[in-house]
């Protein structure tokens, strides 16, 4: 186990990772401010407050690689490189939604990206990353697979399993743990007596590394390590990230029951969006111009996916039988 | 059936479905635990790992929810894969893998994403192993949306079934019996593939339909002997596969016939059988010179003692009983 050291990163990436964050962030609050007026359909996971783990692990996979992604998983699918508009399609049960409305928010598959699926089962994703990487080895295929799930999956058998067979075979996957303390509303120090994710990698003999993600240097440093180690045939590494997510475990659930105001407040104060903003400006290494800019691109990008997904049209009731 | 008189036995002609499979198809992968160095329990992949080695059978130790999530990954990642779990019993260790993910994800992908995994585990009752390995829980499959279901009663079948189920792009349920692991049977030198969702009419009649699957399908035609020295002639009908179901060979031999019974080593309770006495409903109540009968294993688990299972799951003379009371009845 080790702690990863922050180190800097060129203006352009650190641009680049802003810019997608702020994409995640503007998402989902664009989601659930539809979600509230009733229009969107079924249930759905913020990822409000956790974009740096996304972004900063997604920033050093290539098209090819594959990742799994857990209940709050839009940020997943977009920072993958699926695209707006058919992510919203697909939250609104469209024909134009990467899984033409068969999927919705927990189930949805965009392989055409690398975007291996969200899933409705916490910890279901993370054998299937696992196996894909068995495949990427299989077929020496240079393909890394990375599993995101939560802490509220580590204390499962999928989990376990599914390190140990990572570790004994040597697999090109990278376990992302999102470590957000609460699975729904259970603090994860109620649900465990060892409260440190990391160390059970070396119960498996693989490294593990701890990340403080409300630096998103240091996410993408840490997990850069770790997908170049994989696909080098180093084998697979278990990242346990702290994070927080900043709203309820769903929508409509306000989050404040097991959580105190203060802890709450006390992580928006560490936002890894508005710290990047501050070292990008403080360092003279961009402009409010700049930012700006960004700004105002995702604001259009965003508006754009949400017209696209209102105006698409509803799945033919007739194919409700196809693909079985 | 086209042979030329060889015989092999119901697990030899497994291995072979393999061999020939593993030796045209280079993406598969077979993941299962003893199915290594010691070629299976049940000798379900003897010879494989001397021809194939380590790198494709993948050899494990007892974790049967990582080895079907980690097989069910590597067929939608590209391969193809088989994970053993060598019992019908153990395979409920991964029940989400299986329910929940790989037989969702192709239809929740909008088709997208192809799984073509076969999930073997065999089933039902032989030398009294007692309950928890001896059930014969596949109709929870067969009620699963996005599962093929097959259940192979002879050599020929077990070999051209599984080489079938080897070409899949969507999951399959390949469940043997235990106790049909040493029969013999003709099985043909030349290559051959069974298709899903035929059944097989394994003895012509007019009286009776008798349909059972797996196992039950030597009982019922040893019955259907018994009884045609009375001089009760009953058809009998194996559906190789349950999910897709031949509903229509099922239903025109009913109609025929004017009655159905069905042979199950599964329990009645919302079980296949009740799926067939829905058929005969459904499709051919007009037909019907009597209600469906049902054979079934009672509802209670396997117990131990032979005595209280030959008491439990379906025999020749009960069987007979039953048909003979139907048909003259």
């Amino acid at each position: 186990m080790q702690r990863a050291v922050s180190e800097e990163i060129d203006v352009e990436l650190g641009l680049k990772l802003y810019h997608q964050m702020l994409q995640l962030r503007d998402f989902e609050l664009k989601v659930q401010e539809l979600y509230r007026t009733g229009i969107m359909p079924g249930f759905v996971h913020l990822y409000i407050g956790e974009e740096s783990v996304a972004v900063g692990v997604c920033a050093s996979l290539e098209k090819s690689d594959l990742i799994y992604s857990t209940h709050r998983g839009h940020g997943h699918a977009l920072a993958k490189g699926v695209p707006g508009r058919e992510v919203m399609a697909e939250l609104f049960g469209k024909r134009t939604g990467c899984c033409g409305g068969r999927g919705g928010s927990m189930h949805m598959y965009a392989p055409e990206y690398g975007f291996m699926g969200t899933n409705g089962i916490v910890g279901g994703g993370i054998p299937l990353a696992t196996g894909a990487a068995l495949s990427a080895q299989l077929r020496n295929s240079g393909q890394v697979a990375v599993s995101f799930f939560g802490d509220g999956a580590v204390n499962s058998g999928s989990f376990h399993e599914s390190m140990n067979f990572a570790a004994l075979w040597n697999l090109p996957v990278v376990f992302a743990c999102e470590n957000n303390l609460y699975a729904t509303e259970m603090a994860f120090r109620r649900a465990t007596k060892n409260t440190s994710i990391v160390s059970r990698a070396s119960a498996y003999g693989l490294d593990g590394v701890e990340v403080d993600a409300t630096e998103v240097t240091d996410v993408y440093h840490a997990a850069k390590k770790a997908i170049d180690k994989a696909r080098s045939g180093g084998g697979p590494t278990l990242i346990e990230f702290k994070t927080y997510r900043f709203v309820g475990h769903h929508e409509g659930d306000p989050g404040t029951e097991y959580r105190t105001k203060e802890e709450v407040e006390s992580w928006k104060q560490r936002d890894a969006i508005k710290k990047l903003r501050e070292k990008l400006l403080s360092s003279d290494q961009a402009d409010q111009a700049s930012i700006d800019r960004i700004h105002a691109e995702t604001e259009s990008w965003l508006e754009d996916a949400v017209q696209f997904a209102k105006s698409s049209p509803n799945p033919d009731p007739s194919t409700v039988l196809d693909h079985v | 059936m086209s042979t030329n008189g060889r015989e092999i036995t119901y697990g030899e002609a497994g291995v072979e479905a393999l061999r020939e499979e593993m030796a045209r198809d280079e993406s598969i992968v077979y993941i299962g635990q003893g199915i290594g160095p010691r070629g299976g329990n049940f000798r379900q992949t003897r010879g494989l790992w001397k021809e194939f080695g380590d790198h494709r059978l993948r050899d494990t130790g007892i974790c049967e929810l990582g080895e079907a999530g980690l097989a069910i990954g590597a067929a939608m990642a590209g391969n193809r894969a088989i994970v053993d779990e060598v019992f019908l019993d153990f395979v409920l260790e991964a029940m989400t893998q299986i329910v929940q993910q790989a037989a969702t994800i192709h239809y929740l992908s909008n088709g997208k994403i192809k799984v073509p995994v076969v999930i073997r585990g065999s089933m039902g009752s032989v030398r009294n192993a007692g309950a928890q390995h001896a059930h014969a829980f596949y109709a929870w499959f067969a009620h699963t949306p996005g599962l093929k279901v097959v259940l192979p009663s002879t050599p020929y079948d077990c070999k051209g079934l599984l080489k079938t189920a080897l070409r899949q792009d969507t999951p399959v349920m390949f469940i043997e019996h235990k106790g049909l692991y040493n029969l013999k049977g003709n099985v043909p030198e030349e290559e051959y593939l069974i298709p899903f969702g035929q059944a097989v009419i394994r003895m012509a009649g007019t009286d009776v339909t008798l349909v059972a699957a797996g196992r039950m399908i030597h009982l019922a035609l040893e019955a259907a002997r018994a009884l045609e020295r009375d001089g009760i002639s009953a058809e009998v009908i194996d559906p190789r596969t349950v999910a897709p179901l031949d509903r229509k060979t099922i239903a025109e031999s009913i109609r025929k016939t004017g009655r159905l019974a069905i042979v199950d080593e599964a329990p009645a309770s919302c079980g296949f059988s009740g799926e067939l006495f829905a058929l005969a409903c459904e499709e051919a109540f007009d037909s019907l010179d009597a209600p469906p009968r049902r054979i079934c294993s009672q509802h209670v688990p396997n117990p131990f003692s032979p005595v209280l299972e030959s008491q439990m799951v379906p025999t020749v003379e009960k069987i007979v009983a039953e048909v003979r009371a139907m048909v003259r009845g």
